[in-house]
């Protein structure tokens, strides 16, 4: 690794690194998607019984849209904050993938700058920057932020403006926005197959994970069904991959 | 304009352990030259993450098996899909699912 840095630096690199308004625009396609479920988000949580300072606060410190449905869930049904507390962890911990997945695109950063790009880390903001990865060794950290902040920015709106419109929208899910994060992630999918040249394989993985998931939501949590399907079906894929 | 000492404790908490895991590996991970394996399960994490929250999405309503006949969000990712392989853009699929979506409820 370290000669390769040493060849990629001494060679001037015809493109120059993405910039944070590159970040910024790549963002964009998102941004439906995080506003509708942001604005069902603080729907719910100002019908659950959470000020408008409460909701500031959660978008802004959990940053994190079926955790922040689960807390308001909770919290109206009066559960411990333990309990709170450990089944957010649970739903969260799918995160471990993510970030392992892209550390190998960020070795040129020190660890406190790693962490910067990992605190801000969503579904949506991985799947449009490991959509980026193809042919390329890094990341650009800058493009990274302006990615980051744009969904973080337009999260904590959307969570506001749902708080303020929950007076009204009773059901957040009509007007067919529940979807957009579903449509969302096709898009991510999709397109990041289309990319990787092993079509045959990847369909294996995919299928095998929707199977894990569903299937093991129903003996234990949805949460679970998802990092239980990442392992299992990765691991299928990896060992597939060799045997071939 | 309040903000209970008790939520504020749930906030920050459940803020902690969701940090940790968004954080830690990038961290470790990108100090190391992870072996051949490992990059190549790491490659899959991406398709399988995407596809177990596709799976849960369309096919599961209030963690129950959506009966087909009635799941419109089944009907609705067929041409999601679709536009997603034509036309590769990702505002697109969305468009075109958030669209789709809302001319089946008109029906059913």
């Amino acid at each position: 690794m370290s000669t390769q840095n040493i060849q990629l630096d001494a060679i001037p690199s015809p493109k120059q690194e993405d910039s944070f308004l590159k970040g910024v625009k790549d963002c964009i396609p998102t941004l439906l998607g995080y506003l509708s479920i942001g604005l069902a988000a603080g729907v719910v949580q100002k019908t659950a019984g959470l000020s408008i300072a409460e909701i500031a606060l959660i978008s802004l410190m959990l940053y994190a849209g079926s955790a922040q449905f689960i807390a308001a869930g909770m919290i109206a049904v009066s559960s411990s904050p333990v309990a709170i507390i450990v089944t957010i962890f649970i739903v969260n911990l799918r995160h471990i993938l993510l970030s392992a997945a892209l550390s190998p695109y960020f070795r040129h950063l020190t660890p406190l700058r790693n962490m910067l790009v990992g605190t801000l880390l969503t579904d949506e903001t991985f799947g449009v920057a490991i959509n980026q990865t193809v042919n390329k060794q890094q990341i650009s950290e800058k493009w990274m932020h302006g990615l980051n902040i744009t969904a973080y920015l337009n999260w904590f709106i959307a969570n506001i403006a749902g708080a303020f419109l929950a007076q009204w929208i009773s059901d957040p899910d009509q007007f067919g926005l529940q979807f957009a994060l579903p449509a969302m992630f096709i898009g991510i999918l999709v397109i990041s197959m289309m990319d990787r040249n092993k079509i045959k394989l990847d369909l294996v993985v995919a299928i095998l994970a929707v199977i894990i998931a569903v299937a093991s939501s129903f003996v234990f949590s949805g949460s679970v069904g998802v990092i239980l399907a990442t392992l299992i079906a990765s691991t299928v894929g990896m060992v597939l991959e060799k045997w071939k | 304009m309040e903000v209970r000492w008790e939520v504020f404790l749930i906030i920050l908490g459940a803020a902690l352990v969701t940090f940790i895991p968004r954080v830690v590996p990038l961290m470790i991970l990108s100090r190391f030259e992870l072996p051949e394996w490992g990059m190549r399960w790491l490659n899959y994490v991406p398709i399988s993450v995407m596809a177990a929250l596709i799976g849960q999405e369309i096919l599961l309503n209030d963690g129950k098996f959506s009966s087909i006949a009635n799941n419109v969000e089944l009907f609705a990712a067929i041409p999601t899909f679709w536009i997603a392989v034509k036309t590769r853009s990702l505002l697109g699929t969305v468009l075109v699912g958030v669209i789709s979506l809302m001319i089946l409820r008109m029906f059913f």
